[in-house]
This record gives C-alpha cells, structure tokens and sequence, in this order.
C-alpha cells in the first residue's frame, strides 16, 4: 500500500467522521428516530465508486466503529452497524448491475440504511410497533437518498484525488 | 439511459410508502393505552380515565391520559423522540421510547389493524 493510498484513505475517513459529527450535533427536529440527512454516505459513495468496493467496505465500517466509540454507546453500535452494513450491500449489488446511477444507488442504499436500523429497534424492543415509523422513514430516506445522491454525483465525477 | 432506472427506483419507493402509509393507518379513537417495556406488557389504562403514570424508576417516562389522549409528557431518555410524538388517541397509533425500550399504543375502538386486535404485541 502506497503512502499516498493510506495518506487518501485516511482523509476520507476523517471526513467521513466529521459529517457523522456534524449530524449528530445538529439532528433534524422531528417526532420520527432515524430521519436525517445521510451526509456521511457523500464519502461512502465517493470510496465505493472512485476507490473501489473494498475500500468502500474498509471506510464505511472504520467509520461506524471510531464514531461509536468517539460520541455513540453499545446500542448506537449496533443501530449504525445494521444501517452501513445492509446499506452497502444493497449499494454495491445495485452499483454491479450498471443500471443505476450514483443518484439511484443512494436513493436504495439511504432506504436499507433506514431499514437495517429499523430491524434493530425491532430486535432491541422486542416488539413489532416500529414498523409504525417505517412508511415515514421510505419517505425521509427517499428525498434524502435523492439529495445526497445528486451532490454525490457531482463529487464522484469532479474532485481530483 | 441510466436515469430511467433511478426514476422508476424512487417512484416504486414512493409507492411502496404510500401502500404502508395506507396499511398502517391510524383507525378510529381507541379505548385502552397499552405500554409494553422490553416486549412485555406493564400497563394498560382506559382512555377515558385521566391519570398520570410515571413509568419506570431509574429510566422513567411519565405517560399522561387526559381528555381520551395519551402523550409522554416527560423523560429522562437521551433523545426526547417520545415526548416530541405528542398526543395519540387513535387506534394503532403508538409512541416509542427506543432507550428506554418502551411502547405505548393505543388499542381497541374500530377499524384498526390485525395487530391491534390482538392487544398490540407481535
């Protein structure tokens, strides 16, 4: 691995930290846990489409793992790891079929984000009721998937690294 | 073209929140408040009585039922989502305490889900 390979790797791991900060200090006001921006998948797709699917993999759990253990506690883990973990896989098999664009492909990992945490709660509740918040997440995870998709877009295809 | 894909995505996404959106409506005003802490049923209060219910020592939750509507109206959880959901008083409508693994739902009254029907835990 090249100095400037780990120099890269480390910088959007940083980053990747402090746009998971940022939601954290500022979440958005609703009634409804788990509506937010998904900033911190801006460097999940840069890594996936401009580093490759490993280290997409490498970034995105490194990222879970420093966050929790900087300003999360044992449940955040779990919540955010079932969050990354589904949402990238659905976004490295929607990215290998070549019919999507980075748009798309955030759309569909921001909504398995939504689901994964979903689960959670399910297991962690031991109760059914969240699937209450669901419909309402589809759609928060939808609009923000498209937002961030779109900046994503741009990002993969102008930044020079 | 790329696109299409995405479009026909987010629109099947949509869709697919409308349908749950429809399916997991609210019915008509319930009659009982159900709290299950950790999937097992620690109280059930008639919508009709006002009281107030502290929930929990340590980690606590104050449920109050007044005027036929339930509501957290204080907690000691980190987020606060539970008392920001405000008041229900529709069947199958439910606050969530996610750190202090806490549902509150309203049941019984018509037109509410299979789920409802029986008593809110599945």
């Amino acid at each position: 691995m090249s100095a400037r390979t780990v120099a890269r790797f480390a910088l959007l791991t940083a980053l990747a930290m402090v746009l998971s900060w940022v939601e954290f200090l500022l979440p958005l006001p609703t009634a409804i846990p788990g509506v937010k921006l998904g900033l911190t998948n801006l460097v999940v797709l840069f890594a996936l489409y401009r580093l490759g699917t490993r280290s997409a993999w490498c970034l995105s759990l490194l990222r879970v793992l420093l966050v929790s253990f900087t300003f999360g506690n044992a449940f955040s883990l779990w919540y955010s790891l079932a969050g990354a973990v589904l949402s990238l896989l659905v976004m490295v098999g929607l990215k290998k079929t070549g019919k999507f664009s980075v748009t798309g492909v955030s759309v569909a990992g921001a909504v398995s984000h939504n689901l994964g945490q979903i689960l959670v709660a399910m297991a962690v509740l031991r109760s059914a009721a969240v699937a209450y918040y669901y419909p309402a997440l589809l759609l928060s995870g939808t609009v923000a998937g498209i937002c961030v998709g779109l900046a994503g877009a741009v990002l993969v295809r102008r930044i020079p690294l | 073209m790329k696109h299409r894909y995405d479009l026909l995505l987010i629109l099947l996404l949509l869709a697919a929140a409308g349908v749950l959106f429809f399916l997991l409506r609210p019915g008509s005003a319930g009659q009982y408040v159900l709290v299950t802490a950790d999937g097992t049923e620690v109280g059930r209060y008639p919508l009709d009585e006002d009281r107030t219910v502290t929930i929990g020592e340590e980690d606590y939750n104050v449920l109050e039922i007044r005027d036929g509507a339930a509501a957290v109206t204080e907690a000691n959880c980190g987020d606060h989502t539970c008392v920001r959901t405000g008041k229900i008083r529709r069947s199958g409508e439910t606050i969530i305490c996610l750190p202090h693994h806490l549902v509150v739902k309203i049941i019984g009254g018509g037109g509410e889900t299979a789920d409802a029907v029986s008593g809110g835990i599945s």
